[in-house]
C-alpha cells in the first residue's frame, strides 16, 4: 500500500535544491587571519544552476568539495551579484581540504537552510550582537541589514571577541563600523599584545557595560556554547527577558534536512529547527551535560 | 470474514511473483528467521518457533506445522526501504573543474512483503512519518515505499520481549496492510482467516480459493485475537515519554552505561532508527565520486562529532540520547513514540538491557534515589 504523502510545507531550500551538491565557483577569496586558517569565499552558481532562495541572516548551505566530502557553514554576506559568502575555520579533514582553494575552483552547494536571526522582530528596538570568535560570521548579515535599513532599529550594539589581535575577522569593516556614529562596536582579545590598547578579557564585560534600552532590546549571539550562555545569563542580569535573547547552535549535521539524525539537541532538529533558537528553547542543552 | 487454506499461502507467494512482484518473507538461515526472497511455502519457517528473553534468541522446531508460529527476528523491512547503505548521488568531474550531479542508481523493485507483523506495519508508519511527512521527502524511500504489497500476519504467540500490546501497535494487524492473515492451528484444524486491506488485497484474495469461515472458525481466530495480548513478555509504561523528560539528569544513565557496551545492536535491530552518515566515496583517478549513506546510531561516538571532540562523549549520554528520543522527543518530532514494541533490541542487546525495565525503573525511582 502506498502512504498518503504529505505536501512539503513551505521550506528553506526547495526540495529540488535540497539533497544534491550543485556546482559553486569560487568567484573570490579572502584571508583574514595571519594563520590562513579562516578564509571567506565568495561563491557564484556555475551557469545552469538555478540558485535556490537568498539565504537570509542565520541560515546555513552545505558546502562540498568533490572527492572529500560536505559541511554546513554559515552564511556570513551576500551580494549584490547573487553571490554567497561563507567564511570557514579549517578545522576537520573537508575544511582544511577547502584551505587551499583559489578563485575559479568549484565546489558544491546546497541550501538554504536552517531557521533566520529574528530581524523583523527586532524592528524598533535595540539590537544587541554579541559574536565570540568565528561566531561573528554567521552575525555579519544582521549587521549589513541593520546598517542597511538603520532607521528599524534603536541602538545597534556589537560586541565581538576573537583570542588576539591577529584572530579578529573582516578587520577592514570591523574598522569601517568602528567609525560610524549609529553602530556602538566594542572589541576584547583574551590575549592582547604590545600594541593592542583595547579591552582585555571575556566577551560578556562589553556586555555588562550596557548602552542598550533593557526594556526594548533584543539580542543575538553566537559562539562557544560557554560564551553564549555566560552571555544570556549577563543579559538576563541586565534586565532582558529570555526570550528575547537568539542563540545559533552548532551540532554534527550530515543532511540538513532532518533525516540523519545527527544534530538533534532534545526535540530539536538543529538543522531544521534551528541552528537559530530563541534561549529559553535551548537553555536545558546549556545546563544538561551532553544533552 | 474468509478463510484460506494454508497451502493458499504458496499459491498467493507464486501469484505474486507471477504478477512481477519480489517478495521478501521470513526464512531460516543461520539459526535466526531473517527476510529474504522467498519463492514458495518450502523457504518460509514452517514449524519453526523462536524462543526470546534479554540477550538471548534461539530456534526450536513446534510440534505442529505451523506457518507463523514465531515473531520478530534481527531483521526489519526497514532493510529494504532504508537499506543499511544507499548511494544518493553519483558526481564526475568535468574538464573545466565544475562536476555533474545524477541521483545514485536506486533499484527499486517492485516488492511484496510476505508475514509483516502488527508492530512492523506501525514501524512503516513511523518511517513513512520520518521520510515522507517532511518539507522534503527522502527519493529513495518514496520509491521504494511506493508500489509495496503488504501481506500482514496477525500473531498468535507473541514472544518473550514483546510489548506492542501496551505500545498500542498489535498484536492483531488491523491497518495498512493489503492483505492480513490469522493463522489457527491445533489437533483439528488449520486453517488462515483472511482479510482484505485494499483493493490490490481484495483482487489478490479472490485469486487464492477464499471460502466463508464459519461460526466455529470465526470463533476461533477471535479467540486467537483475544489471547494473543495476554501472552506479551514484557510491557511499557503508559507515561513513558512523561517520565523520561523528567530523568534527563537521573543517575540511573550512568549505571546502564555500566552495563551498555554501545555496541549499537539496539539501533541496528530497531525497525524504527534512522539515523545514517553519508560517506563520499571518491575513485582512484579523482573523476568520479559518489556520495554514500550508511546506517549510523547514536550509540557511536562520531554521531555526535564536533570540533573539540564528541559531544556526547560519555555512553550514558548516548544512551539518554536513545532511550529518550525513542520513547519522548520523538513524539515532539513526529507526533508519535519511536517505539513499536516488537522488542528486538531486548533480544539482541548483548547483555540484555530491557528498554522496558529501564522506564519502569527510572519511573519507580523519580529522583534516583535508590
Amino acid at each position: 500500500m502506498a502512504p498518503d504523502t504529505v505536501q512539503p510545507p513551505p521550506g528553506s531550500a526547495l526540495p529540488e535544491q535540497a539533497m544534491a551538491p550543485q556546482p559553486w565557483r569560487i568567484h573570490s577569496v579572502r584571508r583574514d587571519v595571519a594563520s590562513n586558517e579562516v578564509f571567506s569565499w565568495e561563491l557564484r552558481p556555475e551557469p545552469g544552476v538555478e540558485p535556490g532562495p537568498l539565504p537570509a541572516p542565520g541560515q546555513f548551505n552545505m558546502l562540498y568539495l568533490f572527492g572529500v566530502g560536505e559541511v554546513p557553514i554559515s552564511v556570513s554576506a551576500t551580494t549584490a551579484e547573487g553571490g554567497v559568502v561563507h567564511t570557514t575555520r579549517a578545522v576537520g579533514s573537508v575544511t582544511r581540504a577547502m584551505q587551499g582553494l583559489e578563485p575559479g575552483a568549484v565546489v558544491g552547494l546546497r541550501g538554504p537552510f536552517g531557521s533566520q536571526w529574528p530581524l523583523e522582530q527586532a524592528k524598533g528596538r535595540d539590537l544587541v550582537l554579541v559574536a565570540g570568535g568565528i561566531g561573528l560570521a554567521p552575525l555579519r548579515p544582521v549587521i549589513h541589514a541593520a546598517l542597511e535599513r538603520r532607521s528599524d532599529f534603536g541602538r545597534v550594539v556589537v560586541c565581538y571577541g576573537a583570542r588576539s589581535p591577529g584572530d579578529m575577522l573582516f578587520r577592514d569593516e570591523l574598522d569601517a563600523w568602528d567609525r560610524r556614529d549609529d553602530l556602538d562596536l566594542r572589541i576584547t582579545v583574551d590575549r592582547g599584545t604590545a600594541a593592542w590598547r583595547g579591552d582585555v578579557g571575556v566577551v560578556t564585560q562589553l556586555v555588562e557595560r550596557g548602552g542598550f534600552d533593557r526594556r526594548n532590546t533584543l539580542a543575538m549571539t553566537c559562539g562557544p556554547e560557554v560564551m553564549m550562555r555566560f552571555t544570556a545569563a549577563t543579559l538576563e542580569r541586565r534586565g532582558l527577558k529570555p526570550e528575547d535573547i537568539f542563540v545559533s547552535m552548532e551540532r554534527n549535521m550530515r543532511c540538513a534536512v532532518g533525516f540523519c539524525g545527527h544534530c538533534q539537541i532534545g526535540p530539536h532538529f538543529v538543522c531544521r529547527d534551528g541552528p537559530v533558537f530563541p534561549y529559553p528553547v535551548m537553555e536545558p542543552a546549556f545546563r544538561i551535560r551532553e544533552l | 470474514m474468509e478463510v484460506i487454506a494454508p497451502q493458499a499461502v504458496d499459491t498467493l507467494i507464486r501469484l505474486l511473483a507471477g504478477d512481477g512482484y519480489e517478495v521478501v518473507g521470513p526464512t531460516r538461515r543461520d539459526g535466526a528467521i531473517v527476510y529474504d526472497r522467498v519463492g514458495g511455502l518450502d523457504d518460509l519457517p514452517v514449524g519453526w518457533t523462536d524462543e526470546q528473553a534479554p540477550g538471548h534468541y534461539r530456534l526450536r522446531e513446534r510440534d505442529d506445522q505451523a506457518l507463523f508460529g514465531y515473531v520478530v527476528g534481527p531483521h526489519s523491512w526497514k532493510k529494504y526501504l532504508f537499506p543499511p547503505e544507499d548511494t544518493l548521488f553519483r558526481l564526475t568531474r568535468q574538464p573545466d573543474g565544475s562536476f555533474v550531479t545524477e541521483p545514485g542508481i536506486s533499484e527499486a523493485p517492485r516488492r511484496a512483503f510476505i508475514g509483516m507483523r502488527a508492530c512492523e506495519l506501525a514501524a512503516i508508519d513511523v518511517q513513512d512519518r520520518v521520510f515522507l511527512d517532511q518539507a522534503v521527502q527522502d527519493r529513495g524511500y518514496a520509491a521504494r515505499r511506493q508500489d509495496l504489497f503488504m501481506v500482514a500476519v496477525s500473531c498468535a504467540e507473541p514472544g518473550g520481549t514483546c510489548f506492542c500490546a501496551s505500545m498500542d501497535t498489535g498484536p492483531r494487524a488491523r491497518e495498512g496492510f493489503d492483505l492480513a492473515l490469522t493463522e489457527v492451528i491445533d489437533a483439528t484444524q488449520h486453517f488462515l482467516v483472511a482479510e482484505a486491506g485494499s483493493e490490490a488485497g481484495r483482487a489478490m484474495l479472490d485469486r487464492l480459493d477464499p471460502r466463508p469461515a464459519s461460526d466455529a472458525e470465526q470463533a476461533a481466530a477471535e479467540r486467537v485475537w483475544a489471547e494473543a495480548p495476554e501472552k506479551m513478555g514484557r510491557q511499557m509504561p503508559a507515561d513513558a515519554r512523561e517520565v523520561l523528560n523528567r530523568a534527563l539528569e537521573h543517575p540511573r544513565w550512568e549505571e546502564t552505561a555500566e552495563r551498555c557496551l554501545s555496541c549499537s545492536n539496539c539501533t541496528l535491530v530497531c525497525p524504527t532508527c534512522f539515523c545514517s552518515q553519508v560517506e563520499e566515496v571518491p575513485d582512484l583517478e579523482g573523476q568520479r565520486s559518489e556520495r554514500v549513506r550508511r546506517w549510523d546510531s547514536c550509540f557511536n561516538q562520531e554521531h555526535s562529532h564536533l570540533v573539540g571532540g564528541a559531544h556526547r562523549d560519555s555512553v550514558a549520554a548516548r544512551y539518554r540520547q536513545w532511550i529518550t528520543h525513542k520513547l519522548a522527543t520523538w513524539h515532539d518530532q513526529f507526533g508519535t513514540s519511536g517505539c513499536v514494541g516488537c522488542g528486538r533490541c531486548i533480544t539482541w542487546c548483548p547483555v540484555g538491557i530491557d528498554i522496558t525495565e529501564e522506564v519502569t525503573a527510572v519511573r519507580r525511582d523519580p529522583e534516583g534515589r535508590a
